[in-house]
């Protein structure tokens, strides 16, 4: 048997760019994707009717049509798309709110900056210096080093602790694998991509832009199968040969690249890999509810795109020692994004931290009344600091650490993946890669160049040397 | 493939690379990188979509015999000389 030249291991939005790419040059691709829908993290579901998106509430690193060298550029050019093909849709304007102060941001980041000036005048000076070491900093090196702690570089520009907060509070929930401090060239990523670049939603929703990447990588010859779990990664002497499904049927592959997450991998790995005992699991992982509203956001005061919040001066970023954290959150509203025409109803998202061991533990009946309970309590923490909107909900969900492992087969439902990066994705495995959440590029748009890189490094580049 | 056909194939590459970039007004003569944005990987992607679309292989060390539309043109002609312009 033949045999494929690369296998990618899910068809999320990193495993469909890196399938892509691989097809684009010829290559003979599978991706094996356990679920019947397509995206991984950042997917879309469908209750009454309805379609939601899952994962990030709105696509960060947005930039405007032609810049090329933004990392949303380099996907779009790498990917062969066009930026109109994406249908992307900016953000009107975002907000950090805190007890006392807030700051608003815009996708210029010339408002931010202003915002700072005013809200924490002694602070600007240090501020602009931190901007301009992030400015200068190659946060998407495939090289280097991950163990800067972000805290010590904010602490020696910013002396006031509730502007590193207020700063860490957005930069933390949209991607942040470690409790309480973050590696920070992932600090890098996480400012450019929200505040230096921006946020925006795809007109039609994830559901078209995941459809955009199936159709091109289709019709470039990759193959997809969907329902197909992986049993076992077969790696002899050091080497994948193949890839066994749930089943038995069998893969053969020079090269595979996983998207399932580091430890999740290495679980797979037959004989097993030592290293997965010792390599760090993720802990963090969310509560989100969708309420369904009776009018627009905007009506019931709701005006911003994205808010992110602490109820507490003290910003508190680690997994709660409760089912969930109420006294942080973020709250978006997709409406207030620049659409050509409204949506059809209202909508807020509200996210806050939970602890993926405590939402493990009770039984069914239990589970349903505790997710009502954390709803009604994490409602109840918002609307100290905003309107009032239950009775204007339709129709609200809620999901848990527990929906999300059960359909990302992230261990604790863990989000942002392992606190541990491998940022060029390699593995012990001489022909087995990682690419996605735990490579380390965040975001919609940093897994689709996670993806893309992982085949360009691993594959492509090897064959041009060869 | 003539000159002026091996020019048109590598414009061709470029547009598929760099849509947004307004390749009729590259001037042959000046470096390709300072009149469209190309990066590191969109040159390796230049090198790909040679050897995907012709067949050829730009080894590593040949690479600044890329760095102009004139050079390229030099650089690729003996190379593709018996080759059809693909429509």
């Amino acid at each position: 048997m033949a045999g494929y030249d690369t296998i990618i291991i899910g068809a999320g939005l990193s495993g469909l760019a890196a399938g892509i790419r691989l097809a684009h040059f010829d290559k003979k691709v599978c991706v094996v994707e356990k679920h019947i829908e397509v995206g991984g993290l950042n997917s879309f579901y469908v209750r009454k009717n309805r379609t939601f998106d899952v994962g990030l509430h709105a696509m960060t690193n947005y930039t405007p049509k032609g810049d090329r060298r933004s990392p949303l550029g380099k996907l779009l050019k790498q990917l062969r798309f066009k930026h109109e093909d994406f249908q992307l849709c900016p953000q009107q304007m975002s907000e950090i709110r805190f007890p006392e102060k807030s700051l608003n941001f815009t996708n210029d980041f010339e408002f931010l900056k202003q915002e700072v000036a005013q809200q924490f005048p002694h602070q600007i000076d240090g501020f602009l210096k931190l901007v301009q070491k992030i400015e200068t900093f190659d946060e998407l090196s495939l090289a280097g080093d991950t163990k800067t702690s972000a805290l010590g570089v904010l602490q020696e520009f910013v002396s006031d602790p509730l502007l590193i907060d207020m700063l860490c509070c957005p930069i933390m929930y949209y991607g942040n694998a470690r409790e309480r401090d973050m590696d920070f060239y992932q600090f890098v990523i996480m400012f450019k991509s929200i505040f230096m670049e921006g946020f925006a939603k795809p007109l039609k929703g994830m559901h078209f832009l995941l459809s955009l990447l199936v159709e091109r990588y289709k019709s470039l010859g990759g193959e997809l199968r969907m329902g197909a779990e992986v049993e076992s990664i077969d790696a002899d002497k050091g080497k994948v040969r193949s890839v066994t499904l749930k089943g038995g049927e069998c893969l053969k592959a020079q090269t595979v690249i996983s998207s399932m997450g580091t430890v999740e991998t290495l679980r797979r790995c037959r004989p097993e890999q030592v290293q997965q005992e010792t390599w760090p699991v993720g802990q963090l992982s969310f509560m989100e509810s969708i309420f369904v509203l009776d009018r627009e956001p905007k009506e019931l005061g709701y005006d911003k795109s994205i808010v992110f919040f602490s109820t507490q001066q003290k910003f508190e970023y680690r997994v709660p020692d409760r089912l969930i954290d109420v006294t942080s959150g973020v709250l978006c509203c997709p409406n207030n994004f620049n659409y050509p025409t409204p949506l059809a109803e209202g909508m807020l998202r509200l996210t806050n931290l939970a602890s993926a061991r405590l939402w493990n533990e009770p039984s069914r009946r239990e589970y349903i009344q505790a997710k009502k309970d954390c709803r009604a309590e994490a409602l109840e923490a918002l609307h100290t600091f905003f309107p009032d909107f239950r009775d204007s909900v339709v129709f609200l969900d809620t999901f848990t650490p527990k929906t999300i492992h059960k359909y990302t087969g992230h261990l604790n439902g863990a989000v942002y993946g392992s606190p541990r990066k491998i940022k060029n994705g390699t593995t012990p495995v001489e022909n087995l890669f990682i690419c996605g959440t735990d490579q380390g590029f965040l975001g919609i748009v940093g897994a689709t160049l996670s993806g893309i890189s992982m085949a360009n490094f691993h594959v492509l580049q090897k064959a041009v040397e060869s | 493939m003539t000159g002026k056909d091996v020019r048109e194939a590598i414009i061709s590459i470029l547009v598929d690379i760099a849509p947004d970039e307004d390749v009729s007004s590259i001037n042959d003569q000046d470096n390709l990188r300072d009149q469209i944005d190309l990066d590191s990987m969109d040159f390796l992607d230049i090198v790909m979509e040679l050897r995907k679309r012709f067949n050829i292989e730009v080894p590593e060390k040949d690479y600044g015999q890329l760095a102009t539309m004139a050079s390229c043109v030099t650089y690729l002609e003996p190379l593709l000389k018996d080759r059809q312009l693909a429509g």
